[in-house]
């Protein structure tokens, strides 16, 4: 990567950015013209979450379609489809449905608990098109023999909570969910389940934990699935809801036309949710591998651009648990497999855009301090490291910063995954104590100038007045 | 201090039925009693304790978990102001240092009259209008100074009740239906 290009920074810098973007309403595109859109069809759509709307546009046709195949026909759809788990992990949702345990009772848990930084995609789709994914959980259920399905909704989502309870007594009155599915002999109750606030009810034997009126505390691995040992002990498939959203299609078009989108294993199509400086945030329903990340933050029916035409500085491709890209990985393909094979991961699919103005160290605080928020408290390196490193960048940020921190930073990142390596290493329950490092780590590889030049000049070069306001704290 | 009235235990008792495991109602049932309060009065977690079969420490080392569940009592409005990675680029402490001038308080802090008060949050996933702002976790177009201005005029005059209710993600939250497979699942409800 290239050396901060500092006098300029410097200079460039507006003294005072004011809130600056007021943003179209999540904006969708299906890139290319004869694309078909998988999961966002009905957005835009007039009071695209009612049952009449759903119905006029083919909804619930998948249902009655899947309930005419034996539910391993269904699977097998699914299987072909080669779909990726949409919730960060990207396990292949056919494989997963295969592992299930033996046992009478089943459960299908749906994980729309979305708190992951910089991703919004799943808000999205329970409150615009909330019976698709009523469709998509019996349709799932019915292939996995689930007895009951949860749908976890985060619980600050007051209303996709309502839109989705209120689709749900539809569904019911339909007969699309509850006894005797559509007059079969396939009967099904789901339950919408709110969440209480909390990260890392997300992990999904955390939320498995919320579901049992529990604290969210992730479990201890082995065994390493729900799917052997879920919900009350009992053989459960977590998946998450956009997973869930593009079942209904799957079945309806066959899996075959869903695996010729895309390319290798990145079949279908993706939301990503696009953030942070460019001219058209918001989320993009795009063809796998076919598009680059230059495409999604510039084509003009896309990002737009960099707000204010700015420079690029760096992205972050998938979360903030996913190490960052610098202006030269802009040609990548949006693809699980390029992605990764440079060093990082399309994770959630959220893309947060930072331009030249910006200051690494800030952001790199800001994860962290997020992080150190919403670590559950079990495990050391997670609870302990969050806190110190958070400390450590918040003292350089506001220019008490030592030259030695720089790599006081690195070793308590190795302290928590050893190697600092991708994809990184875990000593912990779960991941979200390696999810940590990596912002750390980029932030000081791609820019170890800057973090010097903070200690140097005993603060923030980049925008006094942006960060003269105390940084606020825990 | 009274618990649950009458019309939230009917509700309370209809959510339990639902669940083949009683204790998996205990975070509804939180939202439930909150929803009647503003906030989960010693009262309410007991009565809660008792609904769920659990004790009231269970309940309560249960509620401390979780950033929603309040067990001392908040503003009337409670506004969340996401300083997160996106809403932080796109300006959020400016506009956070705006709201702390404008209503006299720091995060975590209640105006005097009750009205108001005031969190730093976390993602609100509402990355693409950042900052983002929630009110009574109800999404509101206040990303800049004089927006929120005028949105706190608005609270105040109490012109927003119809969009923002007043406490309770839960409050418009309605099953019509209780569980109808049950019989042919097998799966034993709670009683
Ligand atoms: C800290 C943490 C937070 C997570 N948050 C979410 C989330 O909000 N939504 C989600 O679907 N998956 C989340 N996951 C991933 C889940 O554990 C799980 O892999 C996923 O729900 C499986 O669904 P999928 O196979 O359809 O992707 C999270 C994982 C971790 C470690
Ligand atoms: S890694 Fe962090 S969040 Fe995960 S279980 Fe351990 S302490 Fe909790
Ligand atoms: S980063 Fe602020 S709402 Fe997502």
């Amino acid at each position: 990567m290239s050396k901060p290009k500092k006098p300029k920074q410097t200079k460039q810098v507006p003294t005072k950015q004011t809130p600056s973007f007021k943003p179209p309403t999540a904006a969708l595109a299906t890139h290319g013209p004869e694309l078909p859109k998988i999961v966002t069809s009905r957005i835009g759509v007039e009071n695209s979450y009612t049952l009449d709307t759903f119905l006029n546009t083919g909804g619930y046709q998948g249902l009655k379609k899947a309930l005419s195949m034996t539910p391993e026909a269904v699977s097998e759809q699914v299987m072909t489809a080669s779909l990726l788990g949409r919730g960060g992990a990207g396990f292949p949702a056919g494989r997963k449905w295969s592992m299930l345990g033996q046992s009478p009772v089943k459960y299908l848990v749906v994980n729309g608990d979305e708190s992951e930084p910089a991703t919004f995609k799943d808000r999205m789709l329970v409150e615009n098109d909330p019976h698709q994914l009523i469709e998509g959980t019996v349709i799932t259920a019915y292939a996995i023999g689930a007895v009951l399905a949860f749908i976890y909704i985060r619980g600050e989502f007051a209303l996709a909570l309502e839109r989705l309870q209120a689709a749900l007594n539809e569904a019911y009155q339909h007969g699309a969910v509850g006894k005797s599915i559509f007059g079969s002999s396939v009967s099904l109750d789901i339950i919408v389940q709110p969440g209480a606030g909390a990260y890392i009810c997300g992990e999904e034997t955390a939320l498995l934990e919320a579901l049992e009126g529990k604290r969210g505390f992730p479990r201890i691995k082995p065994p390493y699935f729900p799917a052997a040992v879920g919900l009350y002990g009992e053989p459960t498939i977590v998946n998450n809801v956009e997973t869930i959203s593009n079942i209904p299609w799957i079945v309806k078009n066959g899996g075959a036309a869903f695996r010729r989108l895309g390319e290798g294993n990145s079949t279908g199509t993706r939301l990503f949710a696009l953030s942070g400086h460019v001219k058209r945030p918001g989320n993009y329903e795009i063809e796998m591998a076919k598009n680059s990340f230059e495409n999604i933050i510039y084509d003009s029916d896309l990002g737009g651009g960099i707000l204010n035409d700015h420079e690029l500085k760096a992205f972050i491709p998938g979360g903030v648990s996913s190490p960052w890209f610098g202006p030269e990985h802009l040609g990548l393909p949006l693809s699980a497999e390029a992605v990764g094979q440079a060093g990082s991961m399309l994770g959630s699919g959220s893309i947060v855009v930072m331009d030249h103005t910006t200051c690494i160290v800030r952001v790199a605080w800001r994860i962290t301090r997020f992080f150190h928020r919403e670590s559950c408290g079990q495990c050391t390196p997670c609870r302990e490291g969050a806190g110190w490193l958070e400390k450590i960048l918040h003292r350089i940020e506001s220019g008490a910063g030592k030259e030695e921190d720089l790599d006081l930073l690195m070793d308590v990142c190795d302290n928590i995954s050893p190697g600092i390596i991708w994809p990184p290493a875990q000593t912990t329950i779960c991941p979200l104590g390696p999810s940590i490092p990596p912002s750390i780590a980029s932030g000081i590889k791609m820019f170890r100038d800057e973090f010097l030049i903070h200690v140097k000049e005993g603060g923030c070069p980049i925008s006094d007045a942006r960060h003269s306001a105390e940084v606020s704290r825990v | 201090m009274s618990g649950l009235n009458p019309e939230t235990l009917a509700q309370a008792k209809q959510l339990l039925s639902l669940y083949p495991h009683r204790r998996s109602a205990l975070i509804p049932l939180c939202h439930l009693a909150q929803s009647q309060d503003g906030w989960l009065t010693r009262q309410a977690m007991c009565d809660i304790a008792e609904l769920v079969g659990i004790t009231p420490a269970e309940v309560l080392g249960t509620v401390s978990f979780y950033e929603m569940f309040h067990t001392e009592p908040i503003g009337r409005y409670l506004i969340s102001v996401c300083t997160n990675i996106s809403c932080m680029l796109g300006g959020a402490y400016d506009l956070l240092d705006h709201i702390k001038k404008r209503l006299k308080v720091s995060p975590d802090g209640t105006t005097s009259d009750g009205l108001f008060t005031l969190q730093e949050a976390e993602c609100l996933a509402g990355c693409d209008k950042g900052p983002c702002v929630t009110v009574n976790h109800r999404y509101v177009d206040a990303n800049t100074s004089d927006t929120f201005d005028a949105l706190v005029e608005q609270l105040k005059a109490g012109s927003l009740e119809d969009t923002i209710p007043v406490h309770g993600v839960l409050i418009r939250v309605k099953r019509e239906r209780g569980r109808e497979a049950v019989k042919d699942d097998g799966v034993e409800v709670a009683t």
